[in-house]
């Protein structure tokens, strides 16, 4: 049987996307739709007193104009999560389609619809609003300060939540004689995704009901999403979601779906446009929580840890979003990445006047590796151990087993990611040639590891479905759930179908469309789940279908099923290697039977109570032109255990593009916001440092294969893990290049400047 | 769609003349790439536009009579960047006109765009300031010659009269005559950015090559428009090649340039930069100019 | 609010090969009249401000941001996008292959903008290093690929086009 699984097959996308001929929301939508153009408020914390419509109501185009006093007073969640049955465990729901109260520089107060782009225009810039100005806050821990201005009267001290962690005993453990105290503090920026794509979506109602086609990564979720904002019935709302350019978890959340399907039903259901803007999306979608951590350790000479503090302090932003769940992530794998006795851990998110935090690749552990993994290096500084040496001594070993998802790491992933690391990029001669520079421009070179959980299992549900129908020519169509976001879900699971059914891959037709009219119900693009969730529904609709097909082989044939198969797409006699009919004579067959016809489907929910840990690691090489307080990066090399790859190529793809966003994270991306006015001061692709080609060395990524065993195609998490630790990797490169320790990323010319001061490097 | 009240279009310099004297509150659109973004942020929505993209007979670059060097105002970066008179005798301004943002956009931003809407930043403006470029403008008048730091007013603004365009930028043989620059961008990253700060050096050594007989330097972003440093000119004039010189007449930057505190740099990091660029560019002139350090 | 007339303009110009023309509001940028009157897709709306490229056409051989091009300024042009490099049924060019081939598209929404560019690269019959290469290519953004394989993608199409092996890595 040809397999397809393992191969570097071609994207089933591929000829669509390169003509230009895959259809994105915009493509899609009638040219006679009206557009809805949001008004943001233009101040960061206050109250909306009143707002004058009168002059934009007068612009010839203007169709309607709604404002945060028309909306309905019901409160509804955005994050992009399973919802819960259980009130206890459901996303807080602090949203309202346009604001009174409005909380960041950004916030919506009021929707201008109209005939075209310009009126729409003109109508926002026409539109008076008051304002009650309240003070507001930045900064996380000046939220948390006793006399911070309060963001959501339901949370005192801005504090969204707090979770701990405690194991041994700290306190006891630092008594210990002889230990070494390594302290820091570690930041992280707000940073945006950047998909090339800006998230729009369009609306109209149809037969009573709303249809929303929208640039999403979670078509269900947003379906449940739109009804709870509207206090509809789910059942009303249908959702579609097209090709979309990229989404990284921007669109892991409800964006401005329920806005635009309440804007159609406020003008009798026609359809209406909303598209953001790039600097719409920089502010007013979501952003990557900054997040400062605080990591003290406690550690013998030899390099044993002895007990462990962590402390984050989550940026949350205006509203909940996804909330805790990011910093929670980031903390929960701080215990387990270096194991030590004794570990005190504490969280918080903390509402601030910023944009709202979300999803974004990597969910928390870009941030907690930047901290973690920087602390790790001032440990080995402080010790003068080399890195590799003092990871592989500390390192989660083989054989270890969190308590709480019950992952375990099966095999000696690390050492091994690291190994092929330290050879592709010459580490250990490197290491040695780049001690001790004098001199202006100087080298060196820094290596992190990441910590990543596949999916969402135990904290939330993960569960998958999946729909095969077979044609009359044995060709088959399959649809799930689970979203194609550019990252490549379709062409592997285009390969697994074929794979697991029996049947040559141009045999395989995937509906890359999802309809929640009539796409089976599965949660989405995030968590870096969908390889890993999605085989296991595929594998068991698989299953079920081929029952299917082998028992109406058996009555068209009369060969027992247990002497029957299905390979490549021809029913085989099993005892004599006979092919006895293809797979498109019988379904035609079986179709058309005047006796007994049938309709060759197969439809199956997955239920995934596992989860898996996916590791590896980043080796960078940095120039550092001191005078100049420039880096350059010279190489980069991604080392991941996903376990099997199911395309090879595809795979090593998408590492390049998150180490890309790992360079950014470390060197350049920062969403800056004015400090007297809240105001975002570059949310424009401009003045956003976002790397360009030119911004970048060759990009080397590599793979170690150990198949995980709870997967039935042995694979886990690629999505998110390659852009968790280049930003560490490059700084520790530039401690071992110049000495300097930088604690916050991104680390630009200016960070440089004053720590190459402060060092003494600089002449003048 | 852009919110743009009318278009005017000139096809040729007499026509443009017109119409601003028509439409005095109209903005004048060469390549586009700084109107129709501000028109696209809302800035300047709602306004009047003369296009004078059409005007072809401003396009190029040409020598006079007396050696001048003429780019005429329409003049794209990658032209100017291409042009076979730029390359052999003012290599300098085609290597800092390729580091305006990124190809499409080199591809259709003009010199005189670039110089006309008076911003500090201007990638060609530090190295036009440093070989004393000539503005010429053309109006009801006729035409009008305008040495360009005399041309620019203030941030944002210049010289540009009542009905007049910018129709070509004119470098006097004198300037580029056995002259050699360089030109260094510092911005944040290495395509698609504005200068935190250029700068623009060129030199002329003496014939054996052993003393800097005329030493010029400019920067953006140093000031509130693009500057000369004079007093750095002056300490390398006439004194022998060292890489002490160059120490020099990169700390004399100092007493010329006045860069400012915004979110996207501090002052001290702009000096620190200033002066650090200084000492490269000119080591770099020096080097093309066949000096021996 | 004062009501002003709609100016309109008749453009005429050879889009992909073929004379035509179009009357057009004004105010139209070339993205605009590419994608609404001639519904061509390949011309992606990624910033509308010329800083991602994504909306890259050629305009008489060379790469322009269509977004910040007045549509009206396309009169008497040879403006090519995507759909013109398709052969008559349906075939790939080499560059479209090549990024097919090098796994260099993930959600294809920069594809279009780079692969035109890439077409003004190869038709210059130039051979240029890789440093220059990621110059040329520099004003696109892409979020997806970390411009590895796309790199990848030119540089082979340019070397078979130049008929010499691609060089050792």
């Amino acid at each position: 049987m040809s397999k397809s699984v393992g191969k570097s097959v071609t994207r089933v996308d591929a000829y669509e996307k390169v003509t230009g001929r895959a259809k994105y929301m915009d493509d899609l939508c009638d040219r006679s739709a009206l557009l809805v153009k949001i008004c943001h408020s233009t101040i960061a914390h206050g109250f909306v007193k009143s707002i004058d419509t009168t002059a934009a109501e007068a612009i010839p185009g203007v169709v309607r104009v709604l404002t945060c006093f028309d909306v309905p007073d019901i409160p509804f969640p955005t994050a992009g999560h399973p919802w819960s049955t259980d009130p206890d465990h459901q996303d807080v729901a602090d949203r309202l389609l346009l604001n009174r109260h409005v909380r960041y520089y950004g916030d919506e107060v009021a929707v201008v619809i109209a005939e075209n782009e310009v009126a729409a225009a003109q109508g926002v810039r026409a539109l008076k609003v008051e304002y009650e100005e309240l003070p507001f806050v930045l900064d996380v821990q000046k939220a948390m300060e006793p006399d911070a201005p309060q963001i959501h009267e339901e949370y005192p001290g801005n504090i969204l939540k707090h979770t701990d962690i405690r194991k041994g005993d700290y306190e006891k453990a630092r008594q210990e004689p002889g230990l070494i105290r390594i302290e820091g503090w570690y930041d992280t920026p707000t940073v945006q995704h950047c998909h090339i794509e800006n998230h729009g979506c369009y609306a109209y109602m149809e037969a009573g009901r709303i249809v929303v086609v929208s640039s999403t990564q979670i078509p269900h979720i947003v379906r449940r999403v739109v009804g709870q904002a509207l206090g509809i019935p789910w059942g009303k709302v249908r959702l579609v979601k097209p090709y979309i350019g990229g989404g990284f978890g921007n669109k892991q959340d409800a964006l401005y779906e329920p806005l635009c399907a309440w804007c159609s039903t406020m003008v009798g259901g026609r359809l209406v446009k909303l598209e953001c803007s790039r600097e719409e999306t920089f502010v007013s979608n979501r952003v990557r929580h900054a997040i400062r951590t605080h990591i003290i350790s406690y550690v013998r000479p030899d390099g044993t840890l002895v007990a462990r503090k962590f402390e984050a302090f989550s940026n949350q932003g205006a509203y909940a979003s996804h909330g805790h769940g990011v910093v929670a992530k980031g903390m929960g794998a701080f215990p387990q990445l270096y194991p030590c006795e004794n570990v005190e851990c504490d969280c918080w998110s903390v509402f601030t006047n910023r944009p709202a935090a979300g999803a974004m690749r990597g969910y928390g552990i870009p941030q907690a590796m930047w901290a973690g993994e920087c602390h790790i290096d001032d440990i080995c500084n402080r010790l003068g151990m080399e890195p590799v040496e003092f990871r592989r001594k500390n390192l989660m070993p083989v054989g270890y087993q969190d308590a709480f998802s019950k992952n375990e790491l099966y095999s000696d992933t690390f050492c091994q990611c690291m190994e092929k690391g330290m050879e592709v990029l010459g580490y250990p001669e490197k290491y040695r040639a780049y001690r001790n520079q004098t001199g202006p421009v100087r080298r060196g070179v820094g290596v992190a590891v990441f910590w990543y959980n596949t999916a969402v299992w135990p904290i939330s549900l993960e569960s998958s479905s999946c729909r095969m129908v077979v044609n009359q020519d044995g060709s088959l169509q399959f649809q799930t759930g689970e979203t194609e976001i550019g990252q490549g879900c379709d062409t592997a699971y285009s390969q697994m179908v074929a794979d697991a059914v029996g049947i040559p891959l141009e045999d395989v037709h995937v509906i890359s469309t999802q309809d929640t009219d009539v796409t089976p119900f599965g949660t989405g693009a995030y968590a870096s789940r969908q390889t890993y969730i999605g085989g296991f529904s595929i594998m068991q609709t698989a299953k079920a279908l081929r029952e299917r097909i082998l028992n109406i082989a058996h009555d068209q044939t009369r060969m027992p099923v247990s002497n029957l198969d299905l390979v490549d797409g021809r029913i085989v006699r099993k005892s004599d290697g006979r092919v006895l009919k293809s797979l498109g004579e019988l379904a035609t067959e079986a179709l058309y039977s005047m006796e007994n016809s049938r309709h060759i489907t197969a439809e199956t929910t997955a239920q995934i109570k596992s989860n898996a840990y996916s590791f590896g690691c980043s080796f960078a090489e940095v120039e550092v032109d001191i005078p100049m307080c420039k880096v350059t990066l010279l190489n980069l090399v991604n080392v991941h255990d996903c376990g099997t790859l199911i395309n090879p190529a595809l795979a090593e793809a998408q590492v390049h593009g998150g180490m890309s966003m790992g360079i950014g994270y470390g060197l350049s991306e920062q969403l800056l916001f004015d400090e007297k006015t809240g105001r975002p001061l570059n949310n424009n692709l401009l003045d956003y440092k976002l790397s360009t080609i030119m911004d970048h060395p060759r990009l080397e990524a590599r793979f170690v294969e150990n198949p995980e065993p709870t997967s039935p195609y042995g694979t886990k998490a690629l999505g998110e893990p390659p852009a968790c630790s280049p930003a560490p990797a490059i700084r520790n490169a530039i401690l071992h290049a110049t000495g300097v320790a930088v604690d916050s990323c991104p680390i630009t010319p200016h960070v440089l400047y004053e720590k190459f001061k402060a060092a003494g490097l600089l002449e003048d | 769609m852009y919110d743009l009240k009318a278009l005017y279009q000139a096809g040729t310099v007499a026509e443009a003349v017109a119409l601003r004297l028509a439409h005095p509150e109209a903005h004048i659109i060469a390549g586009g790439s700084d109107v129709l973004v501000q028109m696209r942020e809302g800035k300047r929505a709602g306004v009047e536009l003369i296009s004078i993209q059409g005007l072809d007979e401003l396009r190029g670059v040409s020598m006079e009579a007396d050696g001048t060097l003429r780019i005429g105002s329409l003049t794209s970066f990658s032209h100017i960047t291409r042009d076979p008179l730029i390359r052999k005798h003012l290599n300098v301004l085609g290597e800092a006109v390729d580091q305006v943002g990124g190809p499409q956009i080199r591809n259709i931003g003009t010199i005189g765009g670039n110089t006309c809407n008076g911003v500090t930043s201007a990638d060609s403006a530090s190295t036009l300031f440093a070989y004393d470029a000539i503005v010429e403008l053309t109006g009801p008048d006729g035409v009008r010659r305008q040495p360009i730091g005399e041309f620019y007013i203030k941030a944002g603004k210049v010289d540009l009269r009542e009905g007049e365009i910018q129709t070509a930028i004119l470098i006097p043989k004198d300037s580029y005559e056995r002259t050699f620059g360089h030109y260094i961008k510092y911005a944040m990253r290495n395509a698609m950015d504005i200068a935190t700060l250029g700068t623009s050096v060129n030199v002329r050594l003496s014939a054996d090559k052993k003393t800097v007989e005329r030493a010029r330097v400019a920067f953006g972003v140093a000031g509130p428009v693009p500057l000369r440093a004079e007093t750095a000119e002056q300490a390398a004039a006439g004194q022998p090649v060292s890489l002490q010189l160059a120490e020099t007449f990169a700390q004399a930057v100092k007493a010329d340039i006045n860069p400012r505190d915004s979110w996207r740099a501090a002052k001290d990091f702009r000096m620190h930069i200033a002066v650090e660029s200084a000492k490269r560019a000119f080591l770099e002139s020096v080097k093309l100019a066949g000096g021996v350090l | 609010m004062e009501n002003h007339v709609i100016q309109y303009q008749t453009v005429h110009f050879n889009l992909n090969g073929k004379d035509t023309e179009r009357t057009v509001d004004v105010r139209a940028s070339l993205t605009d009249m590419l994608r609404e009157d001639y519904r061509m897709t390949s011309v992606k709306k990624g910033c509308e401000v010329g800083e991602c490229g994504a909306c890259t056409v050629l305009i008489d051989g060379k790469a322009f941001n269509s977004c910040i091009y007045l549509a009206v300024w396309a009169e008497g042009k040879n403006i090519r996008t995507l759909e013109g490099l398709l052969g008559p049924n349906g075939e790939l060019s080499d560059i479209q292959q090549a990024f097919v081939d090098e796994a260099a598209i993930q959600c294809g929404f920069c594809t279009p903008g780079f692969v035109l560019t890439a077409v003004e690269i190869l038709e210059s019959g130039q051979e240029y290093t890789d440093e220059e290469l990621r110059k040329l290519l520099s004003g696109h953004l892409c979020r997806c690929t970390g411009y590895e394989n796309i790199l990848r993608a030119v540089k082979t199409t340019m070397y078979r086009r130049l008929g010499k092996p691609m060089p050792a890595e």
